[in-house]
């Protein structure tokens, strides 16, 4: 008995925690290094949306979990793969046409989310539709957490090694350029590397936001802005405050909130009083 | 160290051509000042000489190569380039800036090391801000910002630096504290290229001058060449003398102003 309940069912789910709030919190940083933009987040490119759509249709056509995740992370890269193409059609292809192709895109999915939740069954589809898209943990088994763990560790590492370029790629395209960056090379890197991870993660949690928003400014409060050190600490930071907000989730009241519901009513109080603060680190 | 524009043309999408056949060099311990009115392509030009923008006819060649056959890091390693404006968003401090000129040095991975360090610190003491070191980029003033950009450029060790617009908003003394390092660097073998609204700066300081009309007339020369009364009214617009007074070490000084201004002094 106890060995089910910490080994099948608490473990799995501190270890998601920890994986979730790592990738969201490092694609954070990530972004808003490479966008130059302190308002972005993980979400930006339109991943959320995109696997927000997936698991919605999956859910729609079938209640297979096991699809319904698979569906999700599929879409979730379709969404960015989209963004990333339509910006390209574009004859300088800038990181802020790369933005502008993710609201685009975004806003398409939220739309066909919307349609499939109009015509789903609201005795039974609807409902779990709803409640996917609160995010959270509560489903997770440790299967989910071996199958999301290749794309996490592959997004964590190859954006530790090139964590030093983002300092140079924040200091603007051309400045980058003339610094001998290859700002393209690197953006797809970027981009490629934080859409896996976020895509991988949303798959099992469900839409949970305003950790990719609020950790890197945390982040940069606690130890500066060269992202040498801010990427590491935006894992460490990351992935802590997700495995509390998800503890405090499943034990605040009688039945569990959904975790992406308390993220929100956690992390936007705190990010006011992040704003209120003078070195936030950015200007 | 040697590079060559030839016959150089650029337009930009959809529009009229800003420069056409344009030809010059710049070779080891030349300081060249791209002088000319607002919209005659100055910072065009320069964006084209360090490959930020495509030729759409003509070449530009860096130690004989075409500049656009070469990866950006190898630029970086060559020509040191600051641009006109910069906006900044993250508070890097000056020495993490000054760090990332080491960026075409580094491998993909790699971490700048203890000796790149060594290389950014001595960068920010020849421009005499290592006092700075430690604060915020985006806290401290102009000049001193463009101190540290010129650090960060040091760092890359090129081998020609080209500026846009160095000295326009700084003050008077670190506008000649600018303009003295850069003749330093071309008398100790670096080449440097620099736009300037000013035709004293490019008077007193430069070797050679480029002076760009509109419609894209060029004059190339040295600077007692170019810089002359019938060309530079023509260039602008306006009659400008070229007035010589004699200085206090007995030799005589030439500096440039527009006849309207000196009619004002009674």
């Amino acid at each position: 008995m106890l060995d089910t309940v910490i080994f099948q069912v608490r473990l799995p789910r501190v270890f998601a925690g920890v994986l979730v709030g790592a990738s969201l919190a490092l694609s954070g940083t990530s972004f808003q290094g490479l966008f130059r933009n302190p308002l972005v987040s993980a979400q930006i490119l339109g991943v959320a949306s995109g696997a927000g759509f997936g698991a919605a249709i999956a859910i729609l056509l079938s209640a297979e979990p096991l699809l319904v995740q698979a569906s999700a992370f599929a879409f979730g890269i379709m969404a960015v793969g989209l963004a990333y193409l339509i910006s390209r059609t574009y004859k300088s292809p800038s990181s802020l046409m790369l933005v502008l192709a993710g609201i685009i895109v975004g806003a398409f999915f939220s739309a066909l989310t919307s349609l499939i939740k109009y015509i789903a069954d609201p005795y039974e589809r609807l409902p779990s539709i709803v409640f996917w898209l609160m995010g959270g943990l509560s489903m997770v088994s440790i299967d989910d957490v071996v199958w999301m763990l290749p794309p996490i560790l592959f997004g964590i590492t190859v954006l530790m090694l090139i964590r030093w370029r983002i300092n140079v790629l924040s200091m603007g395209e051309e400045e980058a350029l003339a610094f001998g960056v290859n700002v393209e090379r690197y953006r797809l890197i970027i981009v490629t590397c934080s859409t896996l991870m976020t895509a991988a993660a949303v798959s099992i949690s469900g839409i949970v936001g305003w950790v990719g928003l609020v950790i890197p400014h945390l982040g940069r409060m606690l130890v500066g802005p060269d992202h040498k050190v801010l990427v590491p600490a935006s894992i460490a930071i990351g992935a802590t405050y997700l495995m509390l907000v998800d503890d405090l989730a499943r034990t605040l009241t009688a039945s569990e909130v959904p975790l992406g519901i308390l993220t929100a009513i956690v992390g936007a109080p705190f990010f006011a009083y992040l704003l209120r603060r003078k070195a936030v680190g950015w200007r | 160290m040697r590079l060559e524009v030839r016959n150089a043309t650029f337009a930009y999408r959809g529009g009229d051509e800003i420069l056409r056949g344009i030809s010059f060099s710049v070779s080891e311990g030349d300081l060249l000042s791209i002088l000319g009115p607002n919209g005659c392509g100055k910072t065009t030009l320069i964006k084209c000489l360090c490959g930020m923008l495509k030729l759409g006819g003509g070449e530009i060649l860096l130690n004989d190569k075409a500049i656009h056959s070469l990866t950006r890091a190898e630029i970086a390693r060559n020509i040191g380039y600051i641009a006109q404006e910069h906006g900044q968003v993250f508070p890097y401090s000056v020495l993490e800036v000054a760090l990332m000129g080491r960026a075409p040095h580094l491998g993909w991975f790699s971490l700048p090391s203890d000796k790149d360090i060594g290389i950014a610190e001595k960068t920010l003491e020849m421009m005499g801000i290592s006092h700075l070191r430690d604060r915020p980029y985006t806290e401290i003033s102009g000049g001193e910002r463009q101190l540290t950009l010129i650090a960060a450029v040091l760092a890359q060790q090129p081998k020609m630096l080209v500026l846009d617009e160095p000295t326009s908003h700084l003050d008077l003394k670190n506008q000649i504290f600018i303009l003295g390092i850069m003749r330093k660097f071309a008398k100790e073998g670096l080449s440097v290229v620099m736009s300037t609204h000013l035709p004293n700066h490019a008077l007193h300081y430069s070797s050679r001058v480029v002076l760009m009309g509109k419609g894209g007339d060029i004059t190339v020369g040295s600077a007692e060449e170019v810089i002359t009364e019938e060309n530079l009214s023509k260039t602008y617009g306006v009659d400008i003398k070229v007035l010589s007074v004699s200085v206090p070490m007995g030799t005589n000084l030439r500096f440039c102003m527009p006849v309207e201004c000196a009619a004002c002094i009674d």
